[in-house]
């Protein structure tokens, strides 16, 4: 009974959600909170395989959800949708309900390949070093795709709406936030069996010290390759799922300010753990839309004080000031996060009575 | 056929030649040291024969493959084991895990068996971990399963180490100084262990070590480098006695 507690209660929440957003409880907004912290979910988990499970320094996590993002979004278009550029559907709408989670996997894949442009100069340089290989992978990445006019370049990709609405027109259910739901807690799952796998904790090994686990027969390079394409892999599905939230992408979205939020969940979660980053994934979802209303509210306040002249607003490009100083202070006040390296069932330790995992 | 023939090996990294012309034939079940002051070159040897460096010239033989251009981890798993001077355990998995990890080299299972928990790694981590226990209890270290390495005092962490390695089922164990920061109560419990493990597991062991009393009651045959040139080798006996490694090593009462 207690192996089912987890999958049931992960059921009832998304029956729930999806049932009230279909009935139009809960609006359009909320929904779309939902699904970003789904998404965000996916970008923290996977990014802490490499940066937090295996100790590695990368920095250029949105270059593979912008390659997820693109592949995915430009074969749905194809397959699924009469388009300018693309000419018409190759398949009937109708089946964009059924192959729609595997043009996911397509865009998860691309990105899974791109992963290996970071994962071989990973084999011999760390830290700092890799940290400026992964950030110019990312412009490689993003300067690519800005450059290929045929997806619209600089000016973005849109279609995938109509995507949505051929599924819609199957079935009448809120289709992307099932499958935000459903890949998110999909992730967490695969992740957690990776990493309490003795397979996995070769790549804890190799962060805590690699020249022994090269000599306990630990394949260093071959694990190093395996979490950086699963990583980068999840992102590409992170970014397929962004893609159709939004129904329009720009390669400037996916650009080292993406990358920064990615770093800022892992290290506020904790390196390491994964209840971490699943909480500070969604804590910073929540604060990223709280901005939304407190920066207006910041700037009435200010100006009744009369600390603002009264020309100057305060705009949300000062959330990319606040962003980068919760890392600032972060590192400075609590580097190890919010969770450290435990995970929830260390911190509670009465929550093992209710579930039990394989 | 010998276990171990290492012939006319020569290591050089640019001008300094850190081990020039060394030749040894280990058999099985033997128990050798490699001895000489700091910097001669001994945990340069081992490196070579572990496989982080490949030899600038000279032949590695083991159990009759060549050596050469192997990774440590190939190494490994045909069956040559080895600790470090400074204990390089995984000091935040517990020591349960340390063991179970070294089984990387016969998983038997792949990534998607892991997603999926499937028959055939549900079987394998029960394997490894029946393996982890069953060397945990014959080194007598049953009890600290569950402890971090960093928790344990020195000495068990020493014994943790050799634990680890023996998991693999080598036919080769290299110590490199097992006697570095025990007391002499430790230095004892060292000297049974290694004892113990030689005829209980009848394996090769070749140990470097500083420590003479530990040297001379347990190998049977030891080799003197000094800066990279074996300048003796022979029976504890024949070294004891020898004038060059009295002068260059073992300390003379004139000095």
């Amino acid at each position: 009974m207690r192996k089912l507690t987890v999958p049931t209660l992960l059921l009832a929440i998304t029956g729930v959600i999806v049932f009230m957003s279909h009935q139009e409880y809960i609006d359009l907004y909320i929904q779309s909170v939902i699904m970003f912290m789904g998404v965000n979910i996916i970008l923290s988990t996977s990014f802490n395989i490499v940066n937090g499970y295996m100790g590695e320094f990368a920095c250029g996590h949105a270059g593979f959800m912008a390659v997820g993002a693109y592949v995915t979004s430009v074969v749905n278009v194809m397959l699924f949708t009469d388009d300018k550029v693309f000419g018409a559907a190759l398949l009937p709408p109708e089946t964009a309900v059924y192959l729609f989670p595997f043009t996911l996997l397509i865009g998860g894949a691309a990105a899974a390949v791109a992963g290996v442009l970071v994962a071989i100069p990973s084999f011999k340089t760390r830290d700092d070093y890799l940290a400026i290989i992964t950030i110019a992978a990312n412009f490689i990445i993003i300067s690519t795709i800005i450059n290929i006019d045929k997806i619209g370049g600089a000016r973005g990709f849109m279609g995938m709406k109509k995507v949505l609405f051929a599924m819609t027109d199957s079935y009448d259910i809120p289709w992307i936030l099932l499958w935000v739901m459903i890949f998110t807690f999909g992730t967490v799952f695969i992740i957690r069996r990776y990493v309490t796998s003795t397979y996995g904790k070769g790549i804890i090994a190799i962060k805590q010290d690699e020249v022994a686990a090269e000599i306990m027969s630990v394949n260093t390079n071959r694990m190093k390759l395996v979490a950086f394409m699963l990583s980068s892999g999840l992102a590409g599905i992170a970014g397929g799922l962004f893609a159709h939230i939004l129904g329009y992408i720009n390669p400037n979205s996916f650009g080292i300010l993406k990358s920064t939020e990615c770093l800022v969940m892992v290290y506020l979660g904790g390196m390491g753990s994964l209840s971490g980053s699943v909480i500070s994934a969604i804590l910073f979802t929540l604060l990223l839309e709280s901005l939304r209303f407190i920066i207006p509210w910041m700037d009435t306040a200010m100006h009744y004080i009369n600390l603002l002249p009264d020309s100057y607003e305060l705009s949300q490009v000062w959330k990319w000031v606040i962003i980068p100083l919760i890392l600032i202070l972060l590192m400075q006040f609590r580097p190890e996060g919010i969770m450290g390296n435990r995970e929830l069932s260390d911190v509670f330790p009465k929550l093992k009575k209710f579930y039990s995992f394989k | 056929m010998s276990l171990l023939q290492i012939q006319n090996m020569t290591k050089t990294f640019g001008g300094l030649c850190a081990v020039s012309d060394f030749s040894i034939s280990i058999e099985g079940n033997e128990l050798m040291a490699l001895i000489g002051p700091n910097g001669a070159g001994k945990t340069t040897v081992f490196n070579l024969v572990s496989g982080f460096y490949s030899p600038t010239e000279g032949s590695l033989v083991f159990k009759g493959k060549s050596l050469a251009g192997l990774k440590p981890h190939q190494v490994t798993a045909l069956g040559i084991a080895r600790t470090f001077q400074n204990i390089r355990l995984w000091h935040d998995m517990t020591v349960l895990e340390n063991i179970q990890i070294s089984q990387h080299y016969n998983l038997g299972y792949n990534l998607v068996d892991a997603f999926l928990r499937t028959r055939r790694y549900m079987g394998n981590e029960k394997r490894i971990a029946d393996r982890g226990y069953e060397i945990l209890e014959a080194l007598d270290l049953r009890q600290f399963a569950e402890e971090m390495p960093k928790n344990l005092p020195y000495g068990l962490q020493r014994r943790v180490e050799i634990a680890r390695a023996l998991s693999i089922s080598p036919a080769l164990l290299l110590l490199d100084e097992p006697a570095a920061g025990l007391n002499s109560s430790d230095v004892n419990d060292l000297i049974k262990l290694i004892g113990w493990i030689h005829k209980e597991f009848k394996i090769a062991i070749w140990m470097i070590e500083h420590q003479m009393d530990v040297v001379m009651s347990l190998c049977s045959w030891i080799k003197v480098v000094d800066f990279g040139v074996t300048i003796a080798e022979g029976t504890p006996e024949q070294i004891q006695n020898n004038p060059d490694v009295i002068k260059a090593y073992l300390g003379d009462e004139n000095i």
